[in-house]
């Protein structure tokens, strides 16, 4: 039992730190770069992420399992996991308006947003690619609890990378950078520093995971 | 002539003008995670623009057809048919560029170029003009996407389209390779050509994510002109 809850803790911190979806792995950049000027926001549009990606692959994941492999659909991936969290955020954005208005005017302005966001649709194909092997050798509930604790685990890193570089960027605003690097591009290079400070945690979770199980 | 020259703009608008990479700051994901190989950019950039010009073309075929309400749907489909198209393409007869794109393949679905141009061209103008202004696009997300490529695998590994251009026995700058570098190299390029604008005297104001017109807002430009409201569409 400690081994599989050893998993599922290395793939929840590594999934933060060393595999970070923004800062290494380069998904929802644009999110990323967008929302990430004031820190209510950046709270908001990260747990709005969270939200969408655990529902996203709870459903798709046992789809892709169930349905495409079994009846060789495979290659219908793309357009069946986009149309399912099309359809997704659209109930989301339904069902808060109707039941939890607060929560919906809060969090309701960076759904619309999320439909597009390429983490959302990286982190279910990315999900079924690395742990659907892991069906026939542990069973499905165990492969279906992975993929799970890996997409709340991204989800987690895009809060945790916005937070900081919202912090980092509410610093470079009151610098003074050569003229044709305001704005942007100098965002840009704080990004590579924030990102290259995430490069040192390669190696991190797996070794100290180990050495406490 | 005159109608030649227009269609000659619309062209040209995509790789200068109104750059999908570096003016209208769209499609930052792929182009920052598959230029670390001059071949991976090329065959990302071709494969985006063929998406691009098909779906372009079919959504402006469509775009009196298709309702406003429901034009988001409509369009993630029509964008995810032509994406399956690349991938299946490219598995049968590049499985080598197949694995470098990875992930970022089934994401050109996501791209913000691609919805954008929907959202902004495709649903307002003919057929035509949206084929050139896909093509376009295309073009100059290819020469971004070559540029930012060609720095960083020379830096990063001394090689150009595996030709070897440093020698072995000098170090290289791995760390242009990583994540941080595709940052580091974007944001100078970025500078340059801002540099390059004010140079010019012509400053644009670069729109960021929550505030473009690309990801099918209720505000977008193609739901108010076909709730008759924006009154674009005749």
């Amino acid at each position: 039992m400690s081994s599989g809850v050893a998993t599922f803790a290395t793939i929840f911190f590594s999934m933060i730190l060393v595999n970070n979806y923004v800062l290494v792995q380069f998904l929802g950049i644009c999110p990323f770069l967008g929302v990430s000027k004031k820190l209510d926001s950046s709270v908001g549009m990260g747990l709005a992420v969270i939200a969408v990606m655990f529902i996203a692959t709870a459903v798709t994941f046992p789809l892709q399992m169930f349905l495409l492999d079994k009846e060789g659909l495979a290659y219908m991936q793309t357009i069946i996991f986009i149309l399912v969290i099309a359809v997704l955020v659209q109930l989301i954005e339904i069902t808060l308006k109707r039941y939890i208005p607060a929560l919906y005017k809060s969090l309701g302005v960076y759904l619309p947003l999320i439909t597009t966001n390429c983490c959302v649709l990286g982190v279910t194909i990315l999900a079924v690619q690395n742990y659907s092997a892991d069906m026939a050798a542990y069973g499905f509930g165990f492969a279906y609890a992975e993929a799970l604790i890996c997409s709340v685990g991204a989800g987690v890193g895009f809060l945790v990378a916005m937070l900081l570089f919202c912090g980092v960027r509410q610093r470079v605003e009151n610098a003074d950078p050569p003229e044709s690097f305001k704005g942007l591009p100098i965002t840009l290079v704080s990004a590579a520093i924030t990102s290259l400070s995430f490069m040192g945690f390669g190696g991190l979770v797996e070794n100290i995971i180990g050495a406490l199980m | 002539m005159n109608e030649k020259q227009s269609k000659w703009k619309v062209f040209t608008n995509g790789i200068i003008k109104e750059n999908p990479v570096l003016r209208l700051v769209l499609g930052c994901c792929s182009a920052l995670a598959v230029t670390t190989t001059v071949s991976g950019a090329l065959g990302m950039g071709l494969s985006m623009t063929f998406v691009l010009l098909g779906s372009n073309i079919v959504i402006s075929a469509l775009r009196k057809v298709i309702p406003g309400k429901v034009h988001l749907p409509c369009y993630i489909v029509i964008i995810a048919t032509f994406v399956t198209v690349v991938e299946m393409v490219l598995h049968a007869y590049m499985p080598d560029l197949f694995k470098t794109l990875g992930v970022f393949l089934s994401l050109i679905v996501v791209n913000c170029i691609i919805l954008g141009r929907a959202e902004m061209f495709a649903c307002k103008n003919t057929v035509i003009d949206s084929a050139l202004d896909g093509l376009g696009m295309g073009v100059g997300y290819i020469l971004v996407m070559f540029l930012m490529s060609s720095i960083r695998e020379i830096i990063a590994s001394g090689t150009w389209l595996g030709i070897q251009l440093i020698p072995d026995s000098v170090e290289k700058m791995t760390v242009m390779g990583s994540a941080p570098g595709g940052f580091f190299v974007f944001g100078c390029l970025m500078a340059l050509c801002i540099w390059i604008e004010n140079k010019l005297n012509k400053p644009i104001e670069r729109k960021m994510c929550g505030d473009c017109p690309g990801c099918g807002h209720a505000d977008a430009a193609c739901s108010q002109g076909k709730d008759g409201k924006g009154g674009t569409e005749a």
